[in-house]
C-alpha cells in the first residue's frame, strides 16, 4: 500500500516518468530532479539536515543545504518534497554472487564456482543474470550496486562491478574485471576422509601451498615480462594485478593468514590488495593500516568463531578496525547469501549499535566500499559529479524498523521498487480484502 | 640362592600338570604335586584396608591358602623371603577388549543407506547385537597380556565393543602360563553403548536420540517376547533375556550420556554400571544422583603444544581447562562417595596407566581408594569378591610384589603372580650395588660412583686426582661388567672389568687390561647411594581452575539464584491490553512478576534504574535446533515418532548463553525435517548453568515435528538411487494416512485390552504408534515444517479426516496463499521474516507472508531455525513492521506472546503480567530497533545474562587462558610429551542437518 501512495506522488511530480511493469529497467534520465528537505546522509560521514540534492543526466549536480541555497524557479524539471525523509547514496554489496545463482539447491541454476584451482581467467560478469528475480528484491532495501564475484578454487577468477537495474550484463557494468579473488591457504585443515571426518588440525602443507601460489604468480610475471609466441590465457589474465588496474582480493580470516597474505602480495609485486573476510583482521590492524590495505569484513550477523570469543566480536569488529585507521567495507557472503543481500544495511546498523557512529557505519556500505573497490570517483557518496545512484527512505535506512524506500535512482533513472514479491503481496491482499 | 631359583622354576611347571587332570597328557609323565609356596617377611595387603605387617602369604594350587603372621608352613613348601617387600592383590580391569579383534567397518563403496536388515533370525536393527558372546571370538593375546601384567593387572573383563547392544563379556585371568586356566567366566557382563555397529550400513538410528528410543523399544520388545507373543524366533531378544542376570555395563563415554543411560535404566528398572570418559566431575551432582556405579578411564589429555601463539589461539578454553582439571576427576568422584572402578580403556599406551594414576593421586585422590578402585570394587561389581580382588583365603593367587607402597613414585613392581604363576616385571634378585667405592685395579686406585636405577646402574669413575675416566657399566643376572676407556683419547685400547656380585659392600672380579693381561680388581664401598634430586624435575601441581556451570567459557562459578528486583521507570511492553506503558515500574519477586505500575516500592528489592530503557517479556523461539547432542534428525526411517529431543538437550552449548544475550528465554527444540514424521520436541527455558533436566519446561505440552516437501522426499540428495519411500509429495500424504490409520488401530487394541481389565494377551508396546495415537487423542500437538500451498492443504485434510487439528505450521512460507483455509482449520503459523530462494519450494516465499497471515486472523510467530538468527529475533519482528506495516506492539508479539500461544504456554510466559513467570528482558532501546541491546535477561527471577557480568567474564576468560597457556608452556619445558593444538569444529544445526 505504502508503495502505491508514493508512486502516486511521484507520478504527479514527474508526469513524463512512466512507471512500467516491474523489473523493466528504467529509461535514461531525461528530466532533472531535485530532492528537497530530506536529511541527506552523504556517505562520507557528513549529514545535511535540510538538504537539496539535484541531479541531471544521471550525475549529481547539487548537494546543498536547502535553507541556504537559492534556486531559480524551474531550475529542475521535477521536485520531490522529502521532508522528514532521508536520502542516502546507493548501498554497494561487494563480494556478491547475485545473478550467478538463482536458487541455491538447484545445481542447474548455479554458476558461481568453476572447477580447477587456478582460474584467474574465469570472468563472473558473463554469467551475471541481470534480470534475476533475487536482484529485484534487494533494491527496495537500498542496495543498488554489487561486485559480482566468482567462488571456489585457490584463484577463483575475476569479478566485475555492476548496477542493479539493467537489461543484461553489458548494460549493468560499472567496472569490468575490477579484481581477482583468491582463497588464501588456511593454517588449519580437517583430517580424515570425507565419510569419516577427523578433527581439525594444523595444516602441515600451509607453507607449501603459499609457495605454490607464489610460484604461479611469479610464473605469470615472467610470462608477462617477455613476448611469447604462444599465448597463455591463464597467465595473461593476471596482468592487471601487476600494473595496478586490478585489485587482488584475498580471502583470509586468521591472523597468521593475513600477515602472510600481506607479505605474499608484497613479494609478488601486487599493486593493490584487499582482505576479504578478516575475522581476525583486528589483530593485524596496524599492519593493514600501514600498508593501506582495506578489509571487506565478513558477515556481521554471524556467530563468533570460537566459544571463548567475545559474543559480540563479529558485531564490533568494524569498530575495532576503524579505530585503528583501517578502511572497512562490509560483505555478506555465506549461507543464503543472495537473498540475504537485502539485509546488508542492517549489518551496518549493527556496527553502529556496537561502537561506530551511524554515519561511520553508513560508510561501511557506501564510500568505504567504493574506495576499496576503486569506484569512489564515480559512486559511494552524494557529491557533485558522481553518479546519481541514491534513494529516499522514510526513516533511518540502517534500521529495519525504519528502512522503507519511497524512491530509488540508479544513475539518475528512477527504478522500480516493485518485485514479484510485492506483486504476490498485492494479489493475495486483494484475495483476502486486506488493506 | 640358586636352590630357590631352581625351585621357583619348577613352580612354573607344576600347576600346568595338576590343573587339568582329566586332560590327556602327551608332554611328559604325570607329575602331580600339591606343593605350597610361602612368601615370608612381607607387608601383605589382603584388602586395601586389611594389612599384615611382616606376614606370610601361603598359596597352593593357584589359590590363597592363608595370610598371617603365624601361619604354619607345611613341609612340602617352597619359601620365598621377601625381605620386607609388599604384596598387593593384582588389579582388575572390567572394561577391555583384550583378545578381541576390532570389528571391521564397511568400505566406502558399501555405504549406501540400508533401511531394512539383511540378517535372518535376529532383531530388526543390526546395531542390536546382544547375541554376540565375547568368549566365542576371544583369542588370548599373550603380548598384550604382558603389557597388562607389567601394569599390575591380573584379571580383565573383555567384550566386543561394537554396536548398541553388544552382547556378553567374558572374564579372563592373565595367565600366560596355563591356557586352560585363563577363562574365569564365559559370560559375566552384558554390554551396551551409544554407538552404531561398524558392521552395518543400516540407516537407523542415525542420532543419539534414535539410539535411546531404540533401546527403549528393545526393552519393551524383550518383555513382549518373553511373554511368548512373538510368532517368529529372535536370537537377539533371546540372548538379551538370557543375559539379564549379568552385570549390565553401559559405555557412555560422556558425562551427559551417563545421565541419559541412567535415565533409561531407571525407566526399565536397570542399574547399569556406567563406563564414563573422565569428565564426570563437570556435572558431579547429577552424576551422583544417578546412584550408579562407574568405570572410569584415566586417559588424561596430553599437554597441548602452545608455543605457537597462532595455533594456541585456536584452542578453546574448555579444552585447555579440561587438560588442567582432568587429573582431579578421581578425587572429585571419590569425595562425592561415588563407587567406581578404574579402567585402562582409551589409554594410548599401558605405561601411561601408572603415570596417570600417580598424577591423580598427586591431585588428591586417596591411595587406598585407588587400590579399591582396582581390586575390591571391580570384584564386587562383578560379584566375584570371593575369588578376585583380595588375598583372602580361597581367592585366586593373583598378587603383585613391590618394593614398597604401590602408588609411590619410587616403588618398583617386581612380580605379578596370576593363579600362582610368576610373571617377572623387574628381577627381584637384582642386587643394589649403587654407592661410592674405592676401586683398585692392578694396584691403581680410582674413585667409583655407581648411581642410576637398581636394574640399570650407571658408572662414574674418576682418578684419585679427580680426572674423569670414561666408563660404561652393565649388569645382568648379578654379573657386573664395565668397560673403561683410556684417559688418553688417542688410544683405542680398553680395560674390561667383570665380576659376580656376592657382597654389595665388596665387589671384586677379574680385569682384562688393555694389553690383554688378566688381573684382579676390587671395590670397597665407602658410602651409600644417595639419590640426587633435580629440583627442576620435580613436578609441582598445577593450580587447578575452578569448574564452572557449565564447564565452558562464560560458565557460572556458582549457579545463579532468584532475586527480588525492582525495575524503575521503564517503558514496558506488556503484550496485554494495557499495551506499552511509559515510565512504569516492574517488580520481580519469587520468580514471578509481582507488580507492574507507578511508584512501586519493596524494601527487599534491589533497584534497577530503567529510565529510558525497555522491558519486555523474554523472546520465545518456536523453532530452534541449538543445544542438541549428536543429531537433530533421526532420519533413518520415514517416521521417527519414538524419538524425543528431551533426551538429548545439551546443557553445555555456548549458544544457550548467546541466545540469552539476545533476549531469548524459551525455545522449542525441534527435531529436523529429514522425514515426514519427525521426533518429539523439547520446550526449554535457557537456564544457563543448570543441568538439561532442569531446563525442560515444567509440565510441558507434548509436541512433535512433522515435515513436508523437499527435505522429506529427499529432493536435494543428488542422483543416487532412491530407496526410501516417499520420494514425492504424493507419497508423503500416504505416509501420514498409513501411520495414522495404524495408530488408530493400535490405540483401539490397547483401549480394548485396558477396558477388558487387561485380560488376554497385551498388545505389543510400540513407542512410535503410541506417540501418534497421542495426536489422535489430542494429547500431543504437531508443529509441521511446510512450504508450498498444496502440502499445507494436504496435511490439514489428513488431520481433519482423523478428527484432529494441526497445531502449528512452521516455516509455512506459502501460508499467505492459503491463509483463509488455515484460519478455518485453526492452525497457527511460525514463519521466517524474509527467507527465500534457497531451494525450489521457497521460490514464492515473500516477506509479506507473516503480515498477510496475521491480518487474516492467524496467530503468527517469527522463528529462527538458526543459532545466529535466534539471538536477533527482535530484529526479525521489526521486519513485520517494515514489510507489512504491522504495528510495533503487534510485531513484538510475533516473537513473544504469539509463539507462547502456539506452544500453549501463554498461561505462564509471553507477556509482562502480574503472576506470570518473571522471564523478562531489559533493553537499552526500543527492542525492535537494530540499535537495541540486551542489558539483562531473567528467567523466573534469576538473572542469566547481564551485560556487565559479561564484560567481567571476558576479562576472566582472557586471564584464565593466559594462565593455562603458561602452565602448558611449563609442561613442555619440563619435557612432557605434548600434542598439537586442535581446533573445534563449529557446527550449526538446521532442519535439514543430517548426521554421518
Amino acid at each position: 500500500m505504502i508503495y502505491k501512495k508514493i508512486y502516486l506522488v511521484v507520478l504527479i511530480l514527474s508526469v513524463s516518468t512512466v512507471i512500467k511493469a516491474q523489473q523493466t529497467p528504467a529509461v535514461k534520465q531525461s528530466k532533472s530532479v531535485l530532492i528537497l528537505n530530506a536529511t541527506a546522509h552523504l556517505g562520507n560521514g557528513e549529514i545535511i539536515e535540510n538538504s537539496a540534492i539535484g541531479f541531471v543526466d544521471g550525475k549529481i549536480t547539487l548537494v546543498a543545504d536547502a535553507r541556504v541555497i537559492r534556486l531559480a524557479a524551474g531550475a529542475y524539471d521535477v521536485t520531490i518534497d522529502a521532508s522528514g525523509k532521508h536520502v542516502y547514496p546507493g548501498f554497494i554489496a561487494p563480494n556478491s554472487t547475485l545473478g550467478l545463482v538463482e536458487i541455491d539447491a538447484i545445481k542447474s541454476s548455479d554458476d558461481e564456482d568453476e572447477i580447477g584451482a587456478m582460474n584467474p581467467n574465469v570472468r563472473s560478469i558473463i554469467a551475471y543474470t541481470a534480470d534475476s528475480k533475487v536482484i529485484e528484491t534487494v533494491r527496495p532495501n537500498g542496495i543498488l550496486m554489487a561486485q559480482i564475484t566468482p567462488r571456489g578454487g585457490v584463484i577463483s577468477g575475476s569479478s566485475s562491478i555492476v548496477q542493479l537495474d539493467a537489461w543484461h550484463w553489458k548494460d549493468a557494468i560499472i567496472k569490468e574485471n575490477d579484481g581477482i579473488h583468491i582463497n588464501f591457504p588456511s593454517t588449519f585443515k580437517r583430517s580424515g576422509s570425507w565419510f569419516e571426518p577427523g578433527s581439525i588440525e594444523a595444516n602441515k602443507d600451509y607453507s607449501k601451498q603459499i609457495l605454490e601460489l607464489s610460484a604461479f604468480l611469479s610464473n605469470a610475471k615472467s610470462y608477462l615480462g617477455a613476448s611469447s609466441k604462444e599465448r597463455n590465457l591463464v597467465l595473461e589474465s593476471t596482468k592487471g594485478l601487476f600494473d595496478g588496474s586490478q585489485t587482488l582480493f584475498v580471502n583470509a580470516n586468521e591472523e597468521k593468514q593475513i600477515i602472510d597474505a600481506v607479505q605474499f602480495a608484497k613479494e609478488n609485486g601486487i599493486k593493490k590488495m584487499v582482505i576479504v573476510g578478516g575475522y581476525e583482521a583486528y589483530k593485524t590492524a596496524e599492519l593493514l593500516q600501514k600498508n593501506n590495505i582495506g578489509v571487506l569484513l565478513r558477515r556481521v550477523h554471524e556467530m563468533p568463531e570460537n566459544d571463548d570469543d567475545d559474543i559480540d566480536l563479529p558485531y564490533k569488529s568494524a569498530k575495532l578496525l576503524t579505530d585503528k585507521g583501517v578502511l572497512v567495507g562490509l560483505e555478506n557472503s555465506g549461507a543464503h547469501e543472495r537473498m540475504n543481500t537485502r539485509n546488508l544495511p542492517f549489518l551496518a546498523g549493527t556496527c553502529a549499535a556496537y561502537g561506530l557512529d551511524k554515519e561511520q557505519a553508513l560508510q561501511l556500505i557506501t564510500s568505504n566500499t567504493a574506495k576499496i573497490l576503486g569506484i569512489d570517483a564515480q559512486c559511494g557518496t552524494l557529491e557533485q559529479g558522481k553518479d546519481a545512484t541514491l534513494f529516499i527512505s522514510e526513516g533511518d535506512a540502517l534500521d529495519m524498523r525504519t528502512n522503507k524506500l519511497t524512491n530509488a535512482f540508479i544513475q539518475g533513472r528512477m527504478i522500480s521498487l516493485e518485485t514479484h514479491q510485492t506483486k504476490l503481496n498485492d494479489r493475495y491482499k486483494t484475495k483476502y480484502n486486506q488493506k | 640362592m640358586k636352590k630357590i631359583l631352581l625351585l621357583l622354576f619348577f613352580s612354573f611347571l607344576l600347576p600346568k600338570i595338576y590343573a587339568q587332570e582329566y586332560f590327556p597328557n602327551n608332554e611328559s609323565v604325570q607329575n602331580k604335586t600339591t606343593n605350597f609356596t610361602a612368601f615370608t617377611n612381607a607387608k601383605i595387603f589382603v584388602t586395601p584396608t586389611q594389612i599384615i605387617e611382616k606376614g606370610t602369604l601361603l598359596i597352593q594350587n593357584g589359590k590363597v591358602v592363608g595370610a598371617g603372621t603365624n601361619l604354619t608352613i607345611p613341609k612340602n613348601c617352597t619359601t620365598i623371603n621377601l625381605e620386607g617387600r609388599s604384596i598387593y592383590p593384582s588389579f582388575i580391569d572390567i572394561y577391555t577388549s583384550f583378545g578381541i579383534e576390532k570389528p571391521k567397518g564397511m568400505s566406502s563403496t558399501e555405504r549406501n543407506p540400508l533401511y531394512d536388515t539383511k540378517r535372518v533370525g535376529y532383531y530388526w536393527n543390526e546395531s542390536i547385537r546382544s547375541e554376540i558372546n565375547a568368549y566365542e571370538t576371544f583369542k588370548y593375546d599373550a603380548t598384550k597380556a604382558e603389557e597388562l601384567l607389567k601394569a599390575g593387572f591380573g584379571v580383565v573383563g573383555t567384550h566386543v565393543p561394537d554396536g548398541i547392544a553388544r552382547g556378553s563379556g567374558t572374564l579372563i585371568a592373565l595367565n600366560n602360563f596355563e591356557r586352560k586356566n585363563q577363562l574365569l567366566s564365559d559370560k559375566i557382563t552384558n554390554h551396551f553403548a551409544f554407538t552404531k555397529s561398524a558392521t552395518t550400513t543400516q540407516s537407523y538410528p542415525s542420532s543419539l536420540m534414535g539410539m535411546m528410543a531404540l533401546l527403549r523399544q528393545l526393552y519393551f520388545d524383550l518383555d513382549w517376547y518373553k511373554k511368548g507373543n512373538s510368532t517368529t524366533k529372535d536370537l537377539s531378544l533371546e540372548a538379551l533375556s538370557n543375559n539379564e542376570k549379568l552385570v549390565q555395563i553401559f559405555a557412555t563415554e560422556d558425562k551427559l550420556n551417563s545421565l541419559r543411560a541412567a535415565k533409561i535404566g531407571k525407566e526399565f528398572g536397570l542399574n547399569y554400571v556406567l563406563k564414563g570418559n573422565g569428565n564426570e566431575f563437570e556435572r558431579i551432582e547429577e552424576i551422583k544422583k544417578t546412584n550408579s556405579k562407574f568405570i572410569i578411564p584415566i586417559n588424561f589429555p596430553e599437554a597441548y603444544d602452545v608455543s605457537d601463539p597462532n595455533q594456541a589461539n585456536q584452542m578453546e578454553l574448555k579444552d585447555l581447562r579440561f587438560w588442567n582439571q582432568a587429573p582431579t576427576n578421581l578425587k572429585i568422584l571419590s569425595d562425592n562417595g561415588i563407587v567406581f572402578a578404574l579402567t585402562t580403556d582409551k589409554l594410548k599406551k599401558l605405561e601411561d596407566f601408572r603415570t596417570n594414576l600417580l598424577r591423580a593421586i598427586k591431585y588428591g585422590f586417596d591411595k587406598t581408594k585407588a587400590l579399591e578402585a582396582l581390586t575390591t570394587i571391580p570384584a564386587a561389581i562383578l560379584g566375584k569378591s570371593n575369588e578376585i580382588g583380595t588375598l583372602k583365603t580361597g581367592s585366586l593367587a593373583n598378587f603383585v610384589v613391590t618394593s614398597g607402597a604401590i602408588f609411590d613414585e619410587k616403588t618398583i613392581l617386581y612380580e605379578n603372580w596370576v593363579q600362582g604363576n610368576k610373571f617377572v616385571i623387574n628381577d627381584l634378585t637384582t642386587k643394589d650395588i649403587r654407592g661410592n667405592y674405592d676401586l683398585t685395579i692392578d694396584n691403581e686406585k680410582y674413585k667409583w660412583k655407581i648411581n642410576g636405577e637398581i636394574s640399570a646402574p650407571k658408572s662414574e669413575i674418576t682418578t684419585v686426582d679427580a680426572k674423569k675416566v670414561n666408563s660404561k657399566l652393565s649388569m645382568t643376572n648379578n654379573w657386573i661388567s664395565t668397560v673403561i676407556k683410556p684417559i688418553d683419547s688417542t688410544k683405542t685400547s680398553f680395560t674390561r672389568l667383570i665380576g659376580y656380585i656376592e657382597d654389595t659392600q665388596n665387589l671384586s672380579g677379574k680385569a682384562v687390561l688393555f694389553n690383554g693381561n688378566e688381573v684382579k680388581w676390587s671395590a670397597v664401598k665407602t658410602s651409600a647411594f644417595v639419590k640426587a634430586i633435580d629440583s627442576s624435575k620435580i613436578e609441582k601441581n598445577n593450580a587447578i581452575m575452578p569448574t564452572t556451570f557449565p564447564n565452558v567459557a562464560y560458565g557460572n562459578l556458582k549457579k545463579p539464584t532468584t532475586q527480588t528486583l525492582l525495575f524503575k521507570n521503564a517503558t514496558v511492553w506488556t503484550n496485554e491490553k494495557e499495551g506499552i506503558l511509559e515510565e512504569t515500574d516492574v517488580l520481580v519477586k519469587n520468580g514471578k512478576i509481582a507488580a507492574i505500575g507507578k511508584n512501586i516500592a519493596d524494601a527487599s528489592a534491589t533497584l534497577v534504574d530503567a529510565k529510558g530503557k525497555h522491558i519486555t517479556s523474554g523472546i520465545i523461539d518456536e523453532h530452534s535446533h541449538i543445544a542438541i547432542s549428536n543429531g537433530v534428525n533421526e532420519g533413518g526411517h520415514n517416521s521417527s515418532a519414538e524419538v524425543t529431543i528431551q533426551d538429548v538437550v545439551n546443557s553445555e552449548d555456548i549458544n544457550i548463553y548467546r541466545d540469552l544475550a539476545g533476549g531469548v528465554t524459551t525455545s522449542q527444540l525441534l527435531h529436523g525435517s529429514a522425514n515426514p514424521i519427525g521426533g518429539r520436541s523439547a520446550i526449554v527455558k535457557w537456564k544457563w548453568g543448570a543441568p538439561a533436566e532442569e531446563m525442560l519446561y515444567k509440565d510441558q505440552p507434548g509436541f512433535i515435528k512433522f515435515a513436508l516437501g523437499e527435505n522429506v522426499k529427499q529432493a536435494n540428495w543428488g542422483t543416487s538411487n532412491p530407496t526410501r519411500f516417499p520420494q514425492t509429495r504424493m507419497g508423503v500424504e500416504q505416509v501420514f494416512t498409513d501411520y495414522f490409520q495404524r495408530a488408530k488401530e493400535y490405540d483401539l487394541s490397547w483401549k480394548t485390552y485396558n477396558s477388558s481389565n487387561k485380560k488376554g494377551k497385551a498388545p505389543r508396546v510400540d513407542l512410535e504408534l503410541q506417540t501418534l495415537a497421542e495426536i489422535l487423542n489430542k494429547e500431543r500437538f504437531i508443529s509441521c515444517h511446510s512450504y508450498v500451498q498444496s502440502e499445507i492443504l494436504m496435511l490439514m485434510n489428513v488431520a481433519e479426516k482423523f478428527n484432529f487439528r494441526v497445531n502449528t505450521y512452521t516455516h509455512i512460507l506459502e501460508g499467505y496463499k492459503v491463509a483463509d483455509k488455515m484460519k478455518e482449520h485453526g492452525v497457527g503459523a511460525s514463519t521466517f521474516s524474509d527467507w527465500w530462494a534457497y531451494k525450489f519450494e521457497v521460490n514464492d516465499a515473500i516477506p509479506f507472508n507473516g503480515p498477510i497471515m496475521h491480518n487474516a486472523g492467524i496467530v503468527v510467530a517469527y522463528n529462527s531455525d538458526d543459532a545466529e538468527m535466534s539471538r536477533r529475533l527482535n530484529q526479525e519482528a521489526a521486519k513485520a513492521v517494515k514489510y507489512g506495516n504491522i504495528s510495533e506492539e503487534d510485531a513484538w508479539k510475533f516473537v513473544t506472546l504469539n509463539p507462547a500461544k502456539l506452544l500453549h504456554i501463554d498461561d505462564k510466559v509471553g507477556s509482562v503480567k502480574v503472576g506470570k513467570d518473571a522471564d523478562i528482558v531489559l533493553w537499552n532501546a526500543n527492542p525492535l530497533s537494530i540499535y537495541a541491546k540486551v542489558e539483562k535477561t531473567l528467567i523466573e527471577g534469576v538473572v542469566y545474562y547481564d551485560v556487565q557480568k559479561d564484560e567481567a567474564q571476558r576479562v576472566a576468560i582472557a586471564k584464565e587462558r593466559n594462565e593455562l597457556i603458561g602452565q602448558l608452556l611449563q609442561e613442555k619445558n619440563k619435557g612432557m610429551t605434548t600434542q598439537e593444538p586442535k581446533k573445534r569444529e563449529k557446527k550449526e544445526d538446521h532442519c535439514d542437518t543430517l548426521e554421518e
